[in-house]
């Protein structure tokens, strides 16, 4: 039954993947991707996903798990399979995969959708299912830990680096990208600044007033913040109002700065938890309702397979498909930072090892599908459009008239009147130069909801799906400062013992200031840029993200050779490191090495200066062209930075396991030994019942 | 259909119901607490369990403490 299923699933996908070929000359419809890519999910998970598991991992239902071991009743507890992949689901998505997919639809369709569902199959899911797996044998140990356990003191310091620097690059493209969402955008404003309040309130509720009801609480914060898009587009209809709410990036960066700034050093209860539960809920809920209404509508996808712009000349940003699609899709095909949830809070709640495939494989594969509806959203766009929305006025022209000229000449027709009508249509007064991803995934959305369930509420739509965004990557920029908070005073603890004190004001305040300064730099830079900012800090965010997915599968790789007993499965982890460590360090030796000023940062530092030197910059340009050109050449000191921790990561793995293929001495594993489990299977309709039967 | 078909779908549409919103109540956290006495009851038992308020200050605390959210 189990093979004919396989069999039925390979049939579809095939065809489905037969019929994108296919049709490579006409406009596809969306229903080819969605299929193709659940077939290849299913079957990745059925069949790759079971055979590592059994095979390489020696997945064990008789063992005991950390939780039932360990179970206190707080981080330690055995958890029905199902809500923790609810809780490592909901921890994993976040705003990459919408993003990244966006910006590589400047390739076409096609690389990005291939890359998305094979580097998912054969190197994310493989990743996130192999921390779980091994930090679970290991009684949830970090990543960080299972370097420095397995590699020795070397591994697990450029471990610690590599998680603080992609924390604060991660952290500043985000904000670049909620920034760029409210640029001049009244409504989009005034909506996401509502959302504060609300938050503190919800934590108030749950807090003081019902302790603890979440589910209450969120359902009132999630409603406030429904009312609060219509309460937007009302204060939108203000001219005095509407005043009030309408910035300029470097404005808007500013709250952002101070934003985090305060939610790093406020108590989690008052903003970040309360913020975390709303958008969560919204989050799930919008990539439900998208699934849905992509299922219901099935638009057609108007991108080509390819652009022309595989070539490098990409006005998004520059480099040629190979490598900088694998750069710009990072989360949705492999994303080193789940390797960080894959081995902190998942594996203390797993009840049986058998879980792991789900919770691992199974959240992965579910977030790789996300991204393939970020890409739909982005490529069912007029191409003409989705440039005209996703392009810097540097590149193509400040006007609109130059700007359409500009695109319209690269073959993809776009009028004025055309985006006049769509800017009005979404509530807006222009979508031109909107860089960042966000509003054209929410133009695409609000097409999507508009055709689906009303096309009178557009604007409503377009403006929820920017809220929606912008809610999540809030709980990012608070979420990660926080963490790098506690990553720099841990740093700082070695220097002088009381800087260690999480709990130390002083030391609160200046690990968090510090960590703010660090991404709240990046996030200026990037606002000043005339072409988006994007363009530059979004690959420094790849590189560093398929580093650590780098680092993490070097820590995997390490422990099989070291533990398994058959060496030859390392190239289960083995091939998507070498995959990652080809595409990363190409990307970083053209970032650096190119004299195309708009690919290398060195190049585009030098040329930026000539001109600057020479007067042939215009004067709002040249009053910013300093700071651009110290910038791009930070960026590339920080590329190489990120390649030199790379591959010291890589050789000292080598090192490892060819000790250990030799028979020397190797550190021991550090696998917590066997124990027979005494758990019951906890049923699916788990409340009391399943965990006083799991309690020791 | 027979008055017992409808009871038996109906009764069964019912358990589909109670064992969502039980899923949704502990993947939410929002039973937290009664997991939390239910746990301190049999492997604490005798020592007083903390206050509602006490444990979700707590529960937030830690879980904040890490890396919980992602890209």
């Amino acid at each position: 039954m189990n093979k004919l299923f396989g069999i039925l699933l390979a049939v579809i996908g095939g065809f489905a993947l037969g019929g994108i070929a296919l049709y490579r000359a006409e406009p596809i419809n969306s229903m080819w991707i969605v299929v193709a890519s659940v077939c290849v999910y299913l079957l990745g998970y059925r069949f790759y996903a079971a055979w590592i598991a059994s095979k390489v991992y020696l997945v064990d239902p008789t063992r005991a798990t950390p939780a039932e071991r360990l179970n206190n009743g707080r981080d330690f507890v055995p958890t029905q399979r199902w809500v923790a992949f609810g809780h490592h689901f909901a921890a994993i998505a976040g705003p990459g995969p919408l993003v990244g997919p966006t910006l590589a639809a400047q390739f076409g369709y096609l690389p990005g959708t291939l890359w998305i569902i094979i580097g998912s199959v054969l190197g994310g899911c493989v990743q996130d299912m192999t921390m779980l797996m091994l930090s679970m044998r290991r009684d949830g140990r970090s990543l960080g830990q299972m370097a420095r356990d397995e590699l020795g003191p070397v591994g697990g310091f450029a471990a610690l680096i590599g998680t603080l620097m992609i924390m604060i690059i991660l952290i500043a493209v985000l904000g670049l990208v909620v920034v760029n969402a409210m640029k001049h955008s009244p409504w989009a404003t005034s909506t996401v600044f509502a959302t504060i309040p609300v938050a503190i309130l919800v934590g108030f509720y749950m807090r003081s007033l019902r302790p603890g009801r979440v589910l209450e609480a969120s359902a009132i914060g999630v409603a406030l913040i429904a009312l609060s898009v219509f309460g937007g587009g009302w204060i939108d209809q203000q001219p005095t109002l509407r005043a009030m709410f309408d910035y300029p990036g470097v404005s808007l960066a500013g709250f952002v700065i101070v934003y985090g700034w305060l939610a790093a050093i406020l108590p989690v209860w008052l903003l970040l938890a309360p913020r975390d539960y709303l958008s969560t809920f919204l989050k799930l809920g919008t990539v439900f309702l998208l699934a849905i209404a992509i299922l219901l509508m099935h638009p057609q996808i108007k991108m080509p397979a390819m652009t022309q712009f595989v070539d490098g000349t990409g006005p998004l940003f520059t480099g040629k498909v190979f490598p900088f699609v694998f750069i710009t899709i990072a989360c949705g095909a492999v994303s080193g930072f789940h390797a960080l949830i894959s081995s902190g809070t998942t594996p203390k709640l797993i009840s049986n090892e058998r879980d792991v495939r789900l919770i691992g494989y199974g959240s992965m594969a579910l977030e790789s599908l996300v991204a393939i509806m970020a890409i739909i959203a982005a490529t069912l766009l007029d191409p003409g459009v989705y440039f005209a929305i996703n392009v810097g006025g540097g590149i193509v022209g400040a006007t609109p008239d130059a700007a359409v000229h500009t695109i319209t000449g690269w073959g993809f027709p776009v009028t004025t009147d055309q985006m006049a009508k769509l800017a009005h249509d979404m509530g807006e007064t222009t979508l031109f130069a909107r860089t960042g991803g966000a509003p054209s995934l929410a133009v695409g959305m609000a097409s999507i909801f508009g055709s689906t369930f009303g096309r009178g509420l557009l604007s409503v739509w377009y403006h929820f799906a920017i809220m929606f965004e912008a809610v999540f990557i809030l709980t990012t920029i608070d979420a990660g400062t926080r963490v790098g908070r506690f990553m720099l005073q841990d740093l700082l603890g070695h220097i002088s013992a009381p800087l260690g004190r999480t709990s130390w004001y002083p030391s609160v305040i200046i690990s968090s200031t510090l960590i703010v300064a660090g991404w709240g730099y990046f996030l200026y830079i990037g606002v000043i840029d005339p072409n988006g900012g994007i363009n530059i800090l979004w690959p420094l965010f790849g590189i560093s993200n398929q580093m650590l997915a780098a680092i993490a599968l070097s820590v995997s790789t390490a422990i099989i050779i070291k533990t398994a007993n058959k060496k030859a499965y390392a190239w289960v982890t083995g091939a998507p490191l070498a995959w990652l460590a080809t595409v990363t360090t190409v990307a970083a030796w053209q970032k650096v090495m190119s004299v195309d000023p708009k690919l290398g940062f060195f190049a585009g530092a030098d040329d930026m200066a000539a001109k600057l030197a020479a007067g042939a910059l215009s004067a709002d340009k040249a009053a910013v062209a300093p700071q651009l050109i110290f910038n791009q050449r930070l960026d590339g000191w920080l590329t190489v930075l990120f390649t030199i921790i790379l591959w010291f990561v890589i050789l000292d793995m080598s090192r490892v396991c060819l000790r250990r293929l030799r028979g020397a001495s190797v550190l021991k594993s550090s696998e917590a030994p066997y124990q027979p489990t005494k758990l019951e299977p906890i049923p699916v309709a788990a409340g009391l019942h399943g965990v006083a039967q799991a309690g020791h | 259909m027979s008055g017992e078909g409808i009871y038996s779908a109906r009764t069964a549409a019912l358990r589909w119901f109670a064992a969502g919103w039980s899923y949704l109540r502990t993947v939410s956290g929002d039973n937290a607490y009664e997991r939390y006495l239910a746990h301190h009851a049999t492997a604490h038992a005798g020592e007083p369990p903390m206050s509602r308020k006490d444990y979700f200050t707590e529960m937030q605390r830690r879980k904040w403490s890490g890396v919980s959210r992602c890209c």
